[in-house]
């Protein structure tokens, strides 16, 4: 008799076999294979350049992988030559979006939107969410990332810091069952790191599934559930971060963290 | 000299008509070459070529057509072809025509200057196509191009004045007639003239406006 009760958690919610991608010629990821279970904070490191950003684009489609095979929660969205291209259509690919959510670098609020606007967005006019209900829960939301007193105002009032954690908030209310973070704090002032990273932390003690490109080492080490380090589009070690940042085992991570960890 | 600015008190009804037929033919012309001009712009910021090219093209020709040419050639050429157009219906068709070049082109370059990452952000949140454009690109366009649209609603009103040529009984038109009854040019066109101005001033300080509560948003 089939086992009709299947164990979601163990069940990735993200699972990549030999992705690749060329930007013409040039091959920025290879043969990129990563398994992150629900629950899990994975943060992605490596130099500028060695692929984490196009990693992260790929698993949400914004760029289209060229080789390989993508499975979001058990399901196989793209496979093969092109993956991604092949048998989905823009509207799919614009489903599969909405169930893993992004957080990017230069936060890319929508400027005409007020904050709860820019939350209640998607939601609303992509999901199909009952209204009342989504503007309720973007208030929690807001409440959580601690700024329910910026709900009407506009994106471009507000500090760099205060513009990401409503792209958090933004990123959370797609209720996706993943979210990514394309360097989150990479742009942001040095005073204002730190309230970005520390609203991250509580979503991973919440359990938030999250896979976060970052040049915080410390912020990796304290978080993440399981360290990935990319080079030159190759994933070269993977594992805990208290081993990886204590004893990593290839010569260019030792490089890499000599550089970034004082 | 012996001005005779009663004569303009009291041919005011008839500037007031030509003030009014003014705005309404200007304003509709305007909402009608703004909508146009949205369609227009879709080939061309679209990223097929064979889409583009025609849009261009259309661009390019509407502007290169000077605007009394194009009334002439619709109000005395098109009869020609059998299609004999009065005199509002050419005011209008010519002022759409002329000014969706314009606009298609205002509002490509507004849309060329979004910050791709904002739409980036949309489709990574699952909009596509018509629902992009509508609540993510578009809003962004307006705002960006609103100045710029409020301009060009100042240039068809000066252009508008050109509509006096086939009797449409426009502001300049009515200054024209004034002037013919009564032998009172400089009264008659300096009157008319103020009114343009005051006209534009009212514009000009929709376009104030429009810029302060652009300001909260279009910054970012």
């Amino acid at each position: 008799m089939l086992n009709t009760e299947i164990d979601t958690d163990t069940i990735p919610a993200v699972h990549l076999l030999y992705l690749c991608k060329k930007f013409g010629r040039h091959e920025v990821l290879t043969d990129i294979n990563l398994k992150v279970v629900p629950g899990e904070t994975v943060c992605l490191l490596g130099p500028s350049g060695s692929g984490k950003s196009t990693l992260l684009r790929c698993i949400n489609f914004l760029e289209t992988s060229d080789f390989g095979e993508i499975f979001l929660h058990g399901t196989r969205v793209a496979y093969g030559r092109s993956a991604g291209k092949k048998g989905l259509t823009e509207a799919e690919l614009a489903k599969l979006r909405t169930r893993v959510s992004m957080v990017f670098q230069h936060f890319n609020l929508w400027p005409h939107m007020t904050v709860l606007g820019n939350i209640v967005e998607a939601p609303i006019h992509v999901q199909k969410r009952p209204r009342a209900q989504v503007i309720a829960e973007a208030e929690a939301l807001l409440l959580k990332v601690g700024l329910l007193d910026k709900r009407d105002v506009y994106p471009s009032r507000l500090s760099g810091g205060q513009k990401q954690r409503v792209a958090i908030a933004r990123a959370l209310a797609m209720k996706s069952d993943v979210i990514l973070f394309d360097e989150p704090t990479s742009s942001l002032d040095p005073e204002l790191v730190g309230e970005v990273l520390s609203v991250i932390k509580q979503l991973a003690e919440d359990g938030m599934t999250m896979i976060i490109a970052t040049h915080e080492m410390d912020f990796a080490r304290e978080v993440a559930s399981r360290v990935v380090f990319l080079d030159g589009g190759r994933v070269l070690e993977s594992g805990e971060p208290k081993a990886f940042f204590r004893r990593p085992t290839t010569e260019r991570a030792r490089q890499f963290l000599e550089r970034y960890v004082r | 000299m012996n001005l005779r600015f009663e004569v303009i008190w009291n041919q005011l009804p008839m500037f007031a008509n030509g003030l009014w037929n003014t705005v309404w033919i200007c304003v509709v012309g305007m909402l009608l070459s703004l909508m146009a001009g949205i369609i227009l712009v879709l080939p061309l910021i679209s990223r097929r070529r064979s889409l583009q090219l025609p849009a261009e093209l259309f661009v390019d020709v509407g502007r290169a057509i000077p605007f009394l040419m194009l009334v002439y050639l619709v109000f005395y050429g098109l009869p020609s072809f059998g299609l004999v157009l009065d005199r509002w219906t050419t005011a209008i068709v010519c002022l759409v025509l002329y000014n969706t070049a314009y606009i298609a082109e205002i509002l490509r370059s507004a849309w060329a200057n979004i910050p791709r990452g904002q739409l980036e952000a949309g489709r990574a949140f699952g909009f596509t196509g018509m629902g992009l454009l509508r609540r993510i690109t578009l809003p962004q366009i307006m705002i960006a191009a609103a100045p710029v649209l409020g301009n060009q609603l100042i240039q068809i009103i000066k252009d508008s004045a050109f509509l006096a040529i086939i009797t449409v009984p426009e502001l300049t038109h009515a200054a024209r007639t004034v002037q013919a009854n009564h032998f009172v040019p400089f009264e008659s066109f300096i009157f008319a003239a103020l009114m343009y101005w005051g006209l534009c001033l009212l514009i000009e300080a929709g376009i104030k406006q429009v810029e302060q509560v652009r300001a909260v948003y279009a910054k970012y």
